[in-house]
């Protein structure tokens, strides 16, 4: 088991046409995952890489029985590509598209206040559920089948902590990147929640950094609910206030959104968070055999 | 992106958003014409920089006569201003707002920020105005009152109306109160503004409710709807180098220490400077380089980090995924020799093709060090520098 993916997933891709798209689309195809069809308007009836292609996602989930949807399309267009998808009744809709106008997004998620849909994003590296179905951007080879789940605000810091995990034996259930944006689909709590109810995870290993309170609310909420150890990052420790630090959400204003204060609420969820980015999985190792579970953690063999 | 106060001024002005008469002025003369030209008894000279703080800097004068705006305006022009906001590098003031005076009555805070947490507008207000919005949220946060704002609908009247009574605005100016609210609301929302703030806002002698202070804060990502706030942008405001490297999609922030750092992503950049600064270290900057590092890119950040004459070494991060590390590595070869580097490097590579990258690295015969992980990147560096 895992959450939000598995090997039955029925992927869109929108915007496959892109650049961007076409090329992760033929990473996914490579890594196993069912791409069953594109969206690209006026380009319906036509096939890119063996994939067929549809002018509105009503007709590709129609025609395919798609479930999720990846968004690939320009900032400008992405909200409109969002609604659409939830519109046509995708239960998945993971938007890896940066630089969405945070109004847009706030008018996006007011849209699927009364919708089935799930979003993941935007500005994120996507999900995946280790050899069964990648969605995304993340490079695939780097994650191995397992039993922690990770969950995270940034691209790279992900697979960074996801490498350091893999090299040590310790597979990955699914790893979310909920994105880098201040107006998201998924919070950390919602994502939490899924680990907390799949069998097949065990651990989490959760990444956040500098900006708003999703952090501090989500330590509460671990407090409270979460029945498996989750240990923590936290980035920009050294970022100084009023900058945007890259990410859209990354900015420590008005004294708040600071990684000591995020470190803090988490340890007194009794979260153990990492020292350096460099010693994510070596904490995470460390909080699995103190609670007994590194065995069973442990998926498969290295070479060192 | 931020605009200057008058700026904003004139922006409330074309949506009905109440503002004392004002004009800008770049020269002394310019200061006193405007003066002139409002003709009022009392005349505000206002230093106009992107920062707050500026009354307790001396940036703002408030002139009984045409003397006095003359002798304000050339005090404040061309001085440097430091105040909580700037740094202590402080910044130089080139325009003044010069501004009718107003008969203050009381002082009340309004506010509208994106709230991550509901993922709306909201709208703040305090019947504390003048302090920041943080000491008041600190000390008695029972007098901020927020209204939660629908974007089907936008901003109701009876918000407005019932904020404008929880701050105690007295009931003669309830109605040019709500007027003011709303349009400040359809202001943000029209502009893609991410803070819009008003502190002050006044209730006048004369029974008028007016902005004696605007703060407006543009998001960057709506910018390309949003030309006239884009003409707005004042480059004497930024950071020379964070210019440059917005140029060529790189993300750049300034800091103060001696390592320049070159990383792709921002969650593992904003990293890299921590793991420096635990190992002892001090980040010159923070650099996202982006997905694609290839050789053009590593040179057009080599050249901006070393435009930073305080940088004494350079540490490259790199999590190459998609992008291979001997592609990567190629581009920095490539890059180092082209920039002539004579700066300790150290470059950590990890990720696809991570031992042919390595190679590359080693054999290339420059004086480049590479690094096994993160924190021996760290290290590396940090010792080379000190």
């Amino acid at each position: 088991m895992s959450i939000l993916l598995n090997k039955d997933t029925k992927v869109i891709v929108q915007g496959i046409t892109g650049a961007t798209g076409l090329f992760h689309t033929k990473q996914a195809v490579e890594y196993g995952t069912q791409i069953v069809g594109g969206v690209t308007p006026g380009k319906g009836g036509t096939e890119i890489e063996g994939i067929p292609v549809f002018n509105t996602v009503e007709n590709a989930v129609k025609e395919t029985g798609a479930n999720a949807s990846v968004i690939y399309v320009p900032p400008p267009f992405a909200a409109d590509a969002i609604m659409e998808a939830a519109d046509a009744g995708v239960e998945l809709v993971i938007t890896i598209t940066e630089g969405i106008p945070v109004t847009d997004m706030i008018k996006v998620k007011r849209y699927l206040e009364d919708k089935e849909t799930r979003l993941i994003g935007p500005n994120c590296p996507g999900v995946i559920t280790p050899e069964e179905c990648k969605i995304g951007i993340m490079p695939g080879y780097i994650h191995k089948k397992g039993h922690v789940g990770v969950v995270s605000r940034s691209g790279t810091l992900t697979y960074e902590a996801v490498h350091q995990l893999s090299t040590e034996g310790i597979g990955q259930s699914t790893a979310v990147g909920i994105g880098g944006d201040p107006v998201n689909g998924t919070s950390f709590i919602d994502v939490l929640k899924l680990f907390n109810e799949d069998d097949d995870t065990k651990a989490v290993i959760m990444i956040g950094e500098i900006g708003g309170t999703a952090e501090e609310e989500a330590a509460e909420w671990i407090k409270e609910n979460m029945t498996k150890p989750v240990v923590g990052f936290i980035g920009g420790k050294t970022a100084p206030p009023g900058k945007r630090m890259g990410h859209a959400g990354a900015i420590i204003s008005g004294g708040k959104g600071t990684a000591d204060e995020k470190i803090k609420t988490l340890n007194d969820a009794g979260v153990e968070v990492a020292e350096t980015p460099a010693v994510m999985g070596e904490t995470l190792i460390s909080v699995l055999k103190n609670n007994g579970i590194y065995e069973a953690c442990v998926t498969h063999a290295v070479n060192k | 992106m931020n605009i200057h106060e008058y700026q904003a001024k004139e922006i409330l002005r074309d949506y009905g958003v109440a503002v004392p008469n004002g004009k800008v002025a770049y020269t002394r003369q310019e200061a006193v014409d405007a003066a002139k030209s409002l003709g009022t008894d009392v005349t505000v000279v206002k230093a106009q920089i992107h920062a707050g703080g500026r009354g307790k800097a001396g940036g703002v004068k408030v002139a009984k006569n045409l003397d006095e705006v003359r002798t304000y305006a050339d005090e404040i022009l061309e001085k440097t201003l430091v105040t909580h906001q700037t740094g202590p590098e402080g910044k130089e003031v080139k325009r003044l707002l010069i501004e009718e005076g107003c008969d203050i009555k009381d002082e009340y805070y309004v506010g509208l920020v994106v709230d991550r947490a509901t993922s709306r507008i909201v709208m703040m207000a305090s019947e504390e105005g003048g302090t920041e919005i943080e000491e008041v949220a600190a000390e008695t946060p029972e007098k901020i009152f927020k209204e939660v704002i629908d974007p089907v609908t936008g901003m109701m009247p009876y918000q407005a109306r019932r904020l404008a009574f929880n701050i105690n605005i007295p009931k003669e100016q309830i109605g040019k109160t709500v007027k003011f609210m709303l349009g400040l609301y359809k202001v943000f929302d029209e502009k893609d503004c991410s803070i819009a703030e008003i502190n002050p806002l006044v209730t006048t002698g004369d029974g008028n409710v007016m902005a004696l202070d605007a703060k407006l804060n543009f998001d960057s990502n709506a910018l390309y709807r949003q030309n006239d706030i884009h003409e707005l942008r004042d480059l004497d405001e930024e950071d020379e180098k964070e210019i440059e490297a917005s140029k060529y999609d790189l993300s750049y922030i300034s800091l103060d220490g001696n390592i320049g750092c070159m990383v792709n992503g921002a969650g593992l950049a904003m990293a890299t400077m921590d793991i420096i600064k635990y190992h002892k270290g001090d980040p010159a900057n923070f650099l996202d380089v982006g997905g694609g590092a290839d050789a053009e890119k590593v040179t057009e950040a080599f050249k901006i980090i070393l435009s930073d004459k305080s940088v004494k070494g350079i540490y490259v991060n790199i999590f190459g995924g998609i992008m291979k590390c001997d592609v990567i590595a190629d581009g920095i070869v490539e890059a180092t020799k082209q920039m002539g580097l004579e700066l300790p490097l150290v470059v950590r590579l990890e990720g696809t093709n991570v031992e042919l990258g390595k190679k590359i690295l080693d054999e290339s015969g420059l004086n480049i060090t590479s690094a096994d992980s993160m924190a021996d990147g760290a290290e590396k560096i940090v010792s080379a520098v000190n």
